[in-house]
């Protein structure tokens, strides 16, 4: 394969508090290849968007960073500000979560794609971009853009206004597209419906992306790598297939066993016990050991490394490898 | 604010227009103008403060005295045709010291509303945009003016500067602007934690940027209202600091100085008390007229509605 695009080193990431410094990322290393969509999953405050805001460096300037955030050869940890804004929405662009309020209320949202635009292109007159601003709502899918250009925020339907944000992310052709749980605020239909926007948006400019979500069900149809996050740390990261298949991992394997299956093969709703860690005072060993179903005695006493599996594949436990020889005692 | 104007669409066929399909994009400054002259409490504001306005300054040439011209042979008379507001105790025209108070206090009311605001928008906007030690500091600023009382400060300052009427403005609006800056840091704090101005900062746009262009136009609407309650804040603050002899001096005059000069004529002679009081009472209700209508034109999501 190519040169990574992004390569993520070593980073990590800690809140300082009144009672101690909350590491919300630790350690955390990943690439990120041109065109390749990564899926990051796990649950709330596991250090899937701090990664991302801090990768951006869109976070507050108490908040304390080490490693090395390497984008197309440039360190972006160390650039200046003024740089840093430059890159912001040119190279790597970002899209939220919650598209409610990710639209300014007080201007129309072909303004608001214009302004985009011309953060970064200083020649464009506001013509040219107005109607690049249509050309994109087209492009993801917003019937009448030029009528619609021309509306508030609040006039959107909130499918419409993530399809806008996606608009306005990549008026400037990104490399990177990073989606912040992009349909996490929107019901089923129009989830499926914007998650093939970026799919036609990947292969209309060829970005990378970088999708941020909790929902395994949309990481399986979207994403070409996952990685699984627990407690601000990689727990493993792998292929679709090496994930969904041929996970070594528990915490992976209990995120599985709680999809809801609608074959209703299982009558039962399976929920992983206990809550995450608090990451104030982890627990000693293993993050995950205190929910475990695996969990021995060594796991109460080292924190497991995370383990290369394969050329793709890595996971963070003590029995990675017991659980290979289940898995193929079960296929068996 | 947006002053992008929309392009026509051209491919939109005069078909569409005719049916209605095609709303033709219009700018936001001519969408609110629209709001604004349909809004029929903002256009009475309007008419009344310019008549008033109007009155103020063509009054004393029609009346026919000068304001600080006494006449003793006329003293102490009711209102008549010959002196429409009546004359007081040395025989001054009330009609011509009307128009001419009125015309003092209004100026000053919308200089130092004008410049309370401004000021205030942008010490709240920073205090609350940057926060931290920013804030601090600005927060205690305005906490200092806030205890100290307010008569103290403007005595001493009005002492100082208030010689004419834009200095006294100033002064005036040296004490205003904490109320506004107050207002707007709490808007833009919890403005700035809303998704746009992490959108807007992820997109490349610098902090100037967000403050300005993102955030204060979703302060407008808030502050314009409180711009109208200055207005009147600003009269009766310039009539308290008449009455201590700080503010505008005899013979030049003031509507607050015009009420106070009727006090205990209040039995005897109401009108000499309710034409300047009026007045008052008029210029500020007509300016909270104008702020409403403003505020609704300002915002969006107001609809093309008759009010």
């Amino acid at each position: 394969m190519s040169q990574p695009l992004l390569k993520v080193d070593h980073l990590t990431v800690g809140f300082p508090s009144k009672s101690g410094v909350v590491k919300a990322v630790t350690d955390v290393s990943f690439e990120i290849r041109p065109g390749e969509v990564l899926a990051v999953v796990g649950e709330s405050g596991s250090g899937k968007s701090v990664t991302a805001l801090a990768m951006m460096r869109l976070h507050s300037r108490s908040t304390q960073i080490t490693g090395t955030v390497t984008f197309d050869g440039v360190d972006l940890l160390s650039l200046s500000e003024e740089k840093m804004r430059s890159i912001r929405g040119r190279d790597i662009a970002m899209i939220f979560q919650d598209p409610m309020t990710a639209l300014n209320p007080v201007f129309t949202v072909g303004d608001q794609i214009v302004e985009a635009i011309r953060l970064h292109r200083k020649d464009m007159t506001k013509e040219g971009a107005w109607n690049r601003a249509v050309e994109l709502l087209d492009l993801v899918g917003v019937p009448e853009p030029k009528r619609r250009a021309a509306q508030y925020p609040h006039e959107f339907s909130g499918g419409m206004r993530q399809r806008a944000m996606i608009a306005m992310a990549i008026s400037n052709d990104p490399k990177l597209l990073i989606a912040d749980e992009p349909t996490t605020a929107l019901d089923v239909t129009v989830q499926a419906q914007v998650m093939e926007v970026l799919h036609d948006v990947k292969r209309a400019t060829g970005s990378a992306i970088m999708l941020i979500t909790h929902d395994l069900g949309l990481v399986a149809g979207s994403a070409d790598r996952v990685q699984v996050m627990y407690a601000s740390r990689l727990f493993e990261t792998g292929t679709i297939d090496d994930i969904f298949y041929g996970s070594r991992n528990p915490y992976t394997l209990a995120l599985l066993d709680s999809i809801p299956d609608l074959e209703g093969i299982k009558d039962e709703l399976h929920a992983i016990p206990g809550n995450p860690p608090s990451l104030l005072n982890p627990p000693s060993g293993c993050p995950f050991r205190p929910r475990c179903s695996m969990a021995i005695d060594v796991c109460r006493e080292a924190t497991p490394e995370l383990v290369m599996i394969d050329g793709s594949h890595a996971s963070r436990c003590h029995r990675a490898n017991e659980l290979a020889v289940e898995a193929a005692g079960a296929t068996s | 604010m947006a002053d992008i104007l929309i392009p026509n669409p051209g491919s939109l066929g005069a078909a569409d227009e005719l049916e209605g399909l095609s709303e033709k994009p219009k700018s936001f400054g001519r969408l609110a103008f629209e709001r604004f002259v349909r809004h029929r409490l903002a256009l009475i504001g309007v008419v009344g403060l310019l008549l008033i306005a109007f009155a103020f300054i063509v009054g004393p040439s029609l009346s026919g005295y000068s304001f600080d011209q006494p006449d003793v042979l006329n003293r102490l008379q009711g209102p008549s045709g010959e002196h429409w507001f009546g004359t007081d105790e040395i025989g001054r025209d009330l009609f011509t010291r009307t128009a001419r108070g009125g015309r003092y206090s209004l100026s000053i009311g919308l200089l130092a509303a004008t410049v309370a605001t401004a000021f205030g928008t942008l010490m709240g906007a920073t205090a609350g945009y940057f926060g931290k030690t920013v804030d601090v500091v600005i927060s205690q600023v305005i906490n200092l003016i806030l205890v100290v009382p307010a008569i103290l400060i403007l005595s001493l300052f009005a002492l100082k500067f208030g010689s004419t009427w834009w200095r006294l403005a100033l002064v005036l609006s040296g004490l205003l602007w904490t109320r506004i800056a107050r207002i707007v840091r709490g808007i833009v704090l919890s403005l700035k934690e809303q998704e746009y101005v992490m959108a807007a900062r992820a997109a490349g746009a610098s902090h100037a940027r967000i403050v300005l262009r993102h955030i204060l136009p979703n302060v407008v609407s808030a502050v314009v209202v409180e711009i109208t309650l200055l207005v009147g804040t600003v009269i009766v603050l310039e009539s308290t600091l008449s009455f201590l002899n700080l503010g505008v001096k005899p013979p030049e005059t003031s509507l607050g100085l015009l009420v106070y000069d009727a006090k205990g004529k209040i039995d005897d002679d109401p009108i000499r008390v309710l034409t300047p009081g009026i007045m008052i009472v008029l210029i500020v209700l007509f300016v909270n007229f104008v702020g409403d209508g403003l505020r609704d034109a300002l915002d969006p999501k107001s609809k093309l509605e008759k009010h």
